[in-house]
């Protein structure tokens, strides 16, 4: 089968985890025999020779066709209406919006040149983006034999649809997050409207978790029969040894991730002084960086744990990997998350997690301890527990290698295979 | 007797470096000294070392009628020591004519004083025995709290380690319709004497000097002299303190301030009745008009002239809580890094660099702190004191096991 997927990044560059596990499938698809053209907004070059990789700032568009043009009517409406800026907090948007406003004074001339240069990043223009991609995709259609299209997250959505429309191929969308992940309750409504667009126009939708499955029929407006679950897999199912030592006494408990609504630091914060009080030898640090920081550190403080409860500020490469190897333990305390890849990579630098409830991994993940994202009592127990009663640390430690083998990106990318293979036979 | 009160404050902290949280329990040193060396260097090369010539020109000059006094912190003299000798040097000969007085204050510029009474003892004895070293066994009669912090405790503490007078702010919610330009007496003992800070006139020259859109701009000796003329027969003494950094380092030579200076005294001398004094001719020479009441502390910072600077907020409140828990234990512990860091830690400047008042002197504030956000500046302090009790930890249990 060939598939004409469209992504927003891909490792080496990535910013989230969303190019990870486009990576991931993209290796389990090619496992399993498949072809795949993999379109993202920019290449770096870098890439991994894994599919026949599309550069969209490469692609020249024909003008003239007609069926472009009404494309382009379609999209231009999404390019002025917003500058939205989903992997960033208020602050930073706002920031980014600012520019974006003076920068929108004069009118975008690139409209009428035939190439654009995409920046792939998810900055002040990317609303810009989304729509040109959804032009290139047309374009790439037109010219790129293939059976079946396979768009990433609402960026890509766009695109795929323009590319459904060109090619009358059956159009899969991927659901890695949705914007009530992002935002709580108060969603962006233009990007509600991608979203909800591609859900409808797809021909199925593959969600990443239960919980994100639950999402897309409740909150979208997706018939049930058309969604399916697909898990994420880690890429590398090994355990990590590491050398590295921790240099304090104290046990480490530790969050990593971005500081923001959705992945509940608050909770860790008030988990951290209950467990404190009951036993002062334990060390808690939280990873990252994020809209949310600030009013973490104003907590500790008011909590008179400063020298107990440590900032690193946003990590990467080794620091990461040295962070979760001098862990004791790991808490992603998510209000919501479709899945929740770092759990994984804690359980292969063997490091003991606890999960909330609410996360996607927690479907999967069955060596963790699993609690409601909003019971500290119960997050403190947790922590509590796996510092003290080494029998637990110990078994999720023995455990842990044989669940994470269970979770392969060939193992998904199966399944995957079974939902193209539905499609192109129910093709007309 | 009418006289200007000249007092210059010199202070550098030790700054810290950027300290991570994976260094806790691991790298124990703590300061920057690349930063240091070069801060120090920098100001030394734009205020301390051309303003101290100039000042020792006008001494000599005026062959003693012109005088002025300065406060080093014992840590910006740690400095000097290692980083800037001739610095040093320059101050000494000044000190070695006989009118320029030195001023006591804690060793490590503290806050001690709102805490610990042993303490604030301890760095007040270490800054007075340093000073003895450096400036051939000068003996401080006059103290000088950090940032002007003040209160009837605290001067009481003061006046039982045998100092003559105090220098504070005159804040206005302290002074009410009474005026600076008097002395007065500590609430507790009057036997010490204080002196206040005339704001206006001081910050006249310290912040507004450059200043293009202050109606007074620019600044002369006339018009300076004009305002001295102004105050009231009865009163006398006008007490301009500042920064030394003022002369060359906040305001810049270009705008004029040295020229400023060097013209004052001839300016005062000339068209005024006044003449100049240290602080303790002053306390020596002047009569006391009444007791000054101050039950709450206060500063020589921000409109409110409060302690909220330092310990205004939780991230302050919190860092500060956390070093001085430790106090009775460091005291004993004979170990001359950990005696260092403790005292190094105490500096004031650590605590303005986590202020969160960015609205009202925030502008203020971010021109004296190197760090991007105070929460960068309380992660950074949390993470080095962490490291700290950690030291403290194991040198208590080296300790006991002796025993």
């Amino acid at each position: 089968m060939k598939v004409l997927m469209f992504g927003w990044e891909f490792p080496p560059h990535i910013s989230g985890g969303l190019g990870t596990a486009c990576y991931g499938l993209v290796k389990g698809l090619v496992h399993h025999k498949q072809e795949i053209i993999f379109v993202v907004p920019k290449l770096w070059g870098d890439e991994e020779p894994l599919a026949d990789f599309v550069n969209a700032s490469d692609v020249v568009i024909d003008y003239r066709e007609r069926k472009f043009k009404k494309i382009w009517k379609n999209l231009t409406y999404l390019e002025v209406s917003s500058f939205l800026v989903p992997y960033l907090g208020p602050e930073e948007f706002k920031k980014y919006t600012d520019y974006a406003m003076h920068d929108r004074m004069d009118v975008d001339e690139s409209v009428f040149s035939n190439k654009f240069e995409f920046s792939g990043k998810y900055g002040k223009d990317l609303m810009k983006e989304v729509s040109r991609y959804a032009l290139v995709a047309a374009q790439i259609a037109k010219s790129k034999e293939h059976d079946v299209i396979h768009a990433h997250d609402w960026l890509a959505y766009p695109a795929g649809i323009a590319a459904k429309e060109i090619s009358g191929k059956p159009l899969v969308a991927h659901i890695h997050a949705t914007e009530f992940d992002r935002s709580g309750e108060t969603v962006n409504q233009p990007v509600y409207d991608i979203e909800r667009a591609g859900m409808l126009a797809a021909d199925h939708v593959v969600a990443v978790s239960h919980l994100t499955r639950k999402i897309v029929i409740e909150k979208y407006g997706v018939h049930p029969d058309k969604v399916s679950v697909l898990h994420n897999a880690v890429l590398d199912a090994s355990i990590i040894k590491s050398d590295v030592r921790k240099k304090v006494p104290e046990k480490i408990v530790t969050f990593l991730g971005r500081i923001t609504f959705q992945k509940g630091p608050e909770y860790f914060v008030e988990a951290a002084k209950k467990v404190i009080d009951r036993d002062p030898n334990v060390r808690f640090v939280m990873a990252g960086s994020g809209d949310l920081l600030n009013r973490m550190i104003e907590r500790v403080a008011e909590l008179g744990m400063g020298t107990k409860f440590h900032f690193t500020g946003f990590l990467k490469g080794k620091d990461v990997d040295d962070m979760y190897a001098i862990s004791d333990v790991y808490v992603m305390p998510s209000v919501s998350e479709p899945f929740g890849i770092a759990p994984l990579e804690a359980v292969r630098h063997n490091t003991p997690v606890i999960i909330s409830k609410q996360s996607g991994v927690a479907e999967v993940l069955r060596n963790a301890i699993k609690v409601d994202f909003w019971d500290v009592d119960a997050m403190a127990d947790a922590i509590f527990g796996l510092l003290h009663y080494e029998s637990i640390s110990k078994m999720f430690k023995e455990l842990g290698s044989e669940e994470l083998k269970k979770l392969k990106w060939e193992h998904v990318a199966a399944k995957l295979v079974t939902v193209y293979d539905k499609l192109h036979k129910e093709q007309p | 007797m009418r006289t200007i009160c000249f007092y210059f404050q010199v202070h550098q902290p030790f700054r810290i470096k950027p300290y991570r949280f994976f260094d806790i329990g691991d790298d124990h040193y703590y300061w920057d000294d690349y930063s240091n060396k070069s801060i120090i260097r920098k100001v030394a090369q734009k205020c301390y070392l051309p303003m101290n010539a100039l000042l020792l020109d006008m001494v000599n000059h005026y062959n003693g009628k012109f005088k002025v006094s300065f406060s080093i912190s014992g840590v910006c003299l740690d400095q000097f020591e290692a980083y800037a000798p001739d610095v040093l040097e320059s101050f000494q000969k000044l000190v070695a004519t006989g009118h320029v007085e030195l001023l006591n204050e804690t060793d490590a510029h503290s806050l001690c004083s709102l805490t610990s009474k042993t303490e604030f003892n301890r760095m007040v004895e270490n800054h007075k025995a340093k000073i003895k070293r450096l400036f051939n066994g000068y003996d401080p009669k006059v103290f000088r709290n950090t940032e002007l912090i003040y209160s009837d405790k605290i001067g009481g503490m003061v006046a039982e380690m045998g100092f003559e007078g105090m220098l504070t702010e005159g804040a206005k919610h302290i002074l009410g319709w009474k005026s600076p330009n008097f002395v007065y007496q500590n609430a507790i003992d009057p036997n010490l004497k204080v002196l206040l800070k005339n704001f206006q006139l001081s910050d006249d020259i310290a912040f507004r000097f450059s200043n293009k859109t202050w109606s007074d701009y620019p600044l002369t000796t006339e018009k300076f002299v004009n305002w001295i003329n102004a105050i009231p027969k009865e009163q006398e003494v006008l007490n301009l303190f500042m920064d030394y950094e003022t002369f060359g380092e906040h305001q810049w030579a270009e705008t004029g301030i040295f020229e400023f200076m060097k013209s004052l005294p001839n300016a005062v001398f000339q068209y005024t009745d006044f003449g100049f004094n240290t602080p303790t001719e002053v306390v020596r020479g002047a009569k006391p008009v009444s007791k000054i009441n101050v039950p709450v502390p206060i500063s020589w910072a921000d409109e409110e002239r409060d302690l909220t600077a330092w310990l205004g907020n939780d991230l302050q409140n919190e860092a500060f809580s956390k070093l001085y828990e430790l106090e009775a234990k460091v005291k004993k512990i004979d170990d001359p890094e950990i005696q260092r860091d403790w005292n190094y830690l105490q500096t004031s400047d650590h605590f303005y660099y986590m202020c969160t008042k960015f609205f009202s002197d925030g502008a203020v504030h971010s021109y004296f702190s190197h760090y991007e956000t105070p929460y960068d500046a309380f992660i950074n302090y949390m993470n080095v004191l962490s490291d700290f009790i950690l030291r403290v930890k194991n040198k208590e249990k080296e300790l006991e096991a002796m025993e």
